[in-house]
């Protein structure tokens, strides 16, 4: 009895060290085994297929699948690298794909399994000239519109052939303030919202170099105020509506005319019957200058400490292959397959969206998502200071070039 | 005098806690200190800076507009505590019905998960589908976008935060309640005194010791808010500019921008605050508590 209190203690610590130890060990029997790490759930049931796949063709490799949500995905992973620990192969995304490299957290994969996959998406993945991740999957921003209220207002729907001219003409007739109906949404938001239109205005994120703001270029301001002026208008609701609702619940409410969306929404709108029955979606409309679409992809990256190098590529190279692409795009769950010619499975999976159209227009005017090496500082600042001008408490032409000295200051350092 | 074998045992049933405390106190705040001269790699390793950190965080808005924040949350949320006291009188009444219900009532957000109490004021605050704003409509009041509005937002979590903390103020101060000797109030009332001549003559006096203990303690808890936030306002908010604590600051240079040694300095700051602003209330207790 009188031993109890201590040994407790001892014991939590022996948990406690234990738990620092664990990474992936040799399995007994020769074997490789490996761990796979990924944040969304959506996706466990194709990862589970593709897993089985592989290890069909390669039985001497056993792939252990972990799941952590989104928001310790980063903390922990970060962790882990800086441990030495890290998972033998992980998703990694653009915005932090140049950081993992240039700290040696992940090694350079083969450039020519990339062959053939959408070239916006994978040069997100490159850094000092080598390849660092294979994407698998493309989420492209898209519109999103809502039939029964271009029904009843008689407007036609949109088509791969609109410019910002038809969304704002559009806009305009589905308003409906008696109704508290609006013709669009305007979230701040970047992939789908306001970069592709900064970019459609003829104006840029960041300069080809990487080095340079593109904020201050009148054409960007253009952009952003195309956003701006649609609240400034009463065409779209205030900025405070879309943090109190999320926007896509907002547009499934059925008083939204369009929403700048994704074409990964396909699979929360489509379990919806009535939603289902409701909407469509189109291609992102043209702007002044030409058309863009941001295009972002997941990409799965290999531990430079991996203890099992060759597998680990080995795995990461087949989730970006045809037969993997192809269980991916079947599955029919968020996710679009990246190599072209394999999403067939998905397209026919919400038959009656115009995904196919969609996908088809926006893959020729694809542009790479604008990252650096710490993209999340700089986007920190645009965040806080957008916020202003979305509220309307400041014009956007001050904000912006206000962006872009603070931006320009951290490029300076990278 | 203790036998040597005593020392030995009180020693030995004291270890687990000071290691605990030494390891997961002490060491982090040594390490932290250490950190906020340095400006450290994302993935491990720092150099030497010096005070830059710190003289970085003087001129610094955003620290400036953080600190503002906080010290408005905390006197919003001290001028809660008298809500405290008065629920804490009213659970004292003797002969009450149902005590033990109302008590549990009182305390149930104290043992609630903060994920939960954030999400669930959320919805409540919600300025297109929200109830505060339904109710606030029949009454023929237009609500703002409470979490939306950099305005309103701070306010918002205030009210979470005065709502979260009352139950446990308030078995504190039952306590204290209860601590004072029946015979001083029977005497008072045999000299003649009311009620409420009571209350502030006898109960408030003498509960100041409580009272005390409760302000610090809420003090310090509410300089150090961040769960609310985090879980009230998106990330990607225009609110967050009217609601970003201290330790929401800390967290987003730390974790979101890897920055560690900023974020190291940033704590220092906020330790250095509560410091000073816990010291002052001791010194200045002499002039109001009393202990008899």
């Amino acid at each position: 009895m009188r031993f109890r209190l201590p040994l407790a203690g001892l014991l939590g610590l022996a948990v406690l060290a234990a738990g620092c130890g664990s990474s992936s060990e040799p399995a007994a029997d020769g074997k490789a085994a490996i761990t796979y790490a990924i944040w969304d759930k959506n996706d466990q049931a194709s990862a589970e297929k593709i897993i089985a796949a592989f290890q069909q063709a390669n039985p001497n490799v056993t792939v252990k699948l972990e799941i952590t949500p989104w928001d310790q995905y980063w903390t922990k992973l970060q962790t882990a690298a800086s441990g030495g620990a890290a998972p033998d192969v992980f998703w990694m995304n653009s915005l932090n794909v140049r950081m993992y490299a240039k700290g040696g957290i992940i090694a350079p994969v083969d450039d020519a399994k990339a062959e053939g996959l959408p070239e916006a998406v994978v040069d997100g993945y490159r850094y000092d000239g080598k390849l660092y991740a294979l994407p698998h999957n493309v989420s492209i921003p898209a519109l999103w519109y809502d039939k029964k209220i271009f029904d009843a207002a008689g407007v036609d729907y949109p088509t791969a052939d609109w410019t910002w001219d038809d969304v704002k003409a559009a806009a305009k007739k589905l308003t409906d303030p008696a109704k508290k109906q609006f013709g669009i949404m305007a979230p701040m938001w970047d992939q789908g919202g306001f970069y592709p239109t900064m970019i459609q205005a003829g104006g840029h994120v960041l300069s080809p170099d990487g080095k340079k703001s593109g904020f201050d270029d009148p054409a960007s301001i253009k952009g952003l105020e195309f956003w701006t002026d649609l609240i400034k208008d009463k065409v779209a609701p205030v900025a405070e509506v879309y943090t109190d609702t999320d926007p896509i619940q907002l547009f499934q409410s059925g008083k939204y005319g369009m929403y700048y969306g994704g074409v990964w929404f396909a699979s929360t709108f489509w379990s919806n019957p009535e939603i289902r029955e409701r909407i469509d979606v189109a291609p992102l409309p043209a702007g002044p200058a030409k058309e863009a679409v941001i295009l972002l992809g997941l990409a799965n990256a290999v531990s430079a400490k991996s203890e099992h190098p060759a597998e680990s590529a080995a795995f990461a190279e087949f989730v970006s292959s045809e037969p993997a692409q192809k269980i991916l795009s079947d599955s029919g769950g968020g996710a679009l397959s990246l190599r072209p010619g394999t999403q067939d499975g998905w397209f026919k999976a919400f038959p009656s969206f115009h995904l196919k159209e969609t996908y088809e227009a926006s893959m020729p005017h694809g542009v790479p998502y604008p990252a650096t090496l710490n993209t999340a500082q700089w986007q920190d600042v645009q965040q806080k200071l957008l916020a202003d001008a979305w509220a309307g408490k400041r014009p956007v032409a001050d904000v912006a070039k206000e962006i872009a000295v603070q931006m320009n200051e951290i490029l300076a350092k990278e | 005098m203790l036998s040597k074998r005593e020392w030995v045992w009180g020693y030995l049933l004291i270890a687990p806690m000071a290691l605990g405390l030494a390891v997961f106190y002490l060491w982090p705040i040594a390490q932290t200190l250490y950190l906020s001269f340095t400006e450290s790699g994302v993935f491990g390793g720092h150099t030497w800076v010096g005070t830059a950190n710190f003289t970085d965080l003087l001129g610094d808005e955003e620290m400036l507009g953080a600190l503002g924040n906080t010290v408005l949350y905390a006197v919003l949320v001290l001028a809660g505590v008298p809500v405290a006291i008065v629920v804490a009188a009213l659970l004292n009444v003797p002969g009450l019905r149902g005590m033990s219900v109302y008590r549990t009532l009182y305390f149930l957000p104290v043992v609630t998960m903060p994920a939960a109490i954030g999400l669930t004021w959320r919805y409540l605050f919600n300025g297109d589908f929200g109830a505060i704003n339904y109710l606030l409509g029949k009454l023929g009041i237009d609500g703002p976008y409470w979490v939306g509005d950099p305005d309103f937002a701070i306010y918002a979590i205030a009210i979470v935060g005065v709502w979260s903390s009352v139950g446990y103020n308030a078995v504190l101060f039952l306590a204290g309640l209860q601590g004072i000797p029946r015979q001083y109030y029977e005497a008072a009332s045999m000299d003649g005194a009311g009620r409420l001549r009571q209350f502030f003559r006898i109960t408030l006096p003498l509960l100041t010791p409580t009272t005390f203990f409760v302000i610090v303690i809420t003090m310090i808890n509410a300089l150090q808010v961040f769960d609310l936030v985090y879980l009230m306002i998106d990330t990607t908010s225009p609110a967050l500019n009217g609601s970003r604590t201290i330790v929401y600051l800390f967290f987003e240079k730390g974790f979101v921008q890897n920055q560690r040694g900023l974020a190291a300095a940033i704590a220092v700051v906020l330790l250095g605050l509560i410091l000073v602003l816990t010291a002052v209330q001791f010194r200045l207790q002499k002039r109001w508590v009393h202990y008899e």
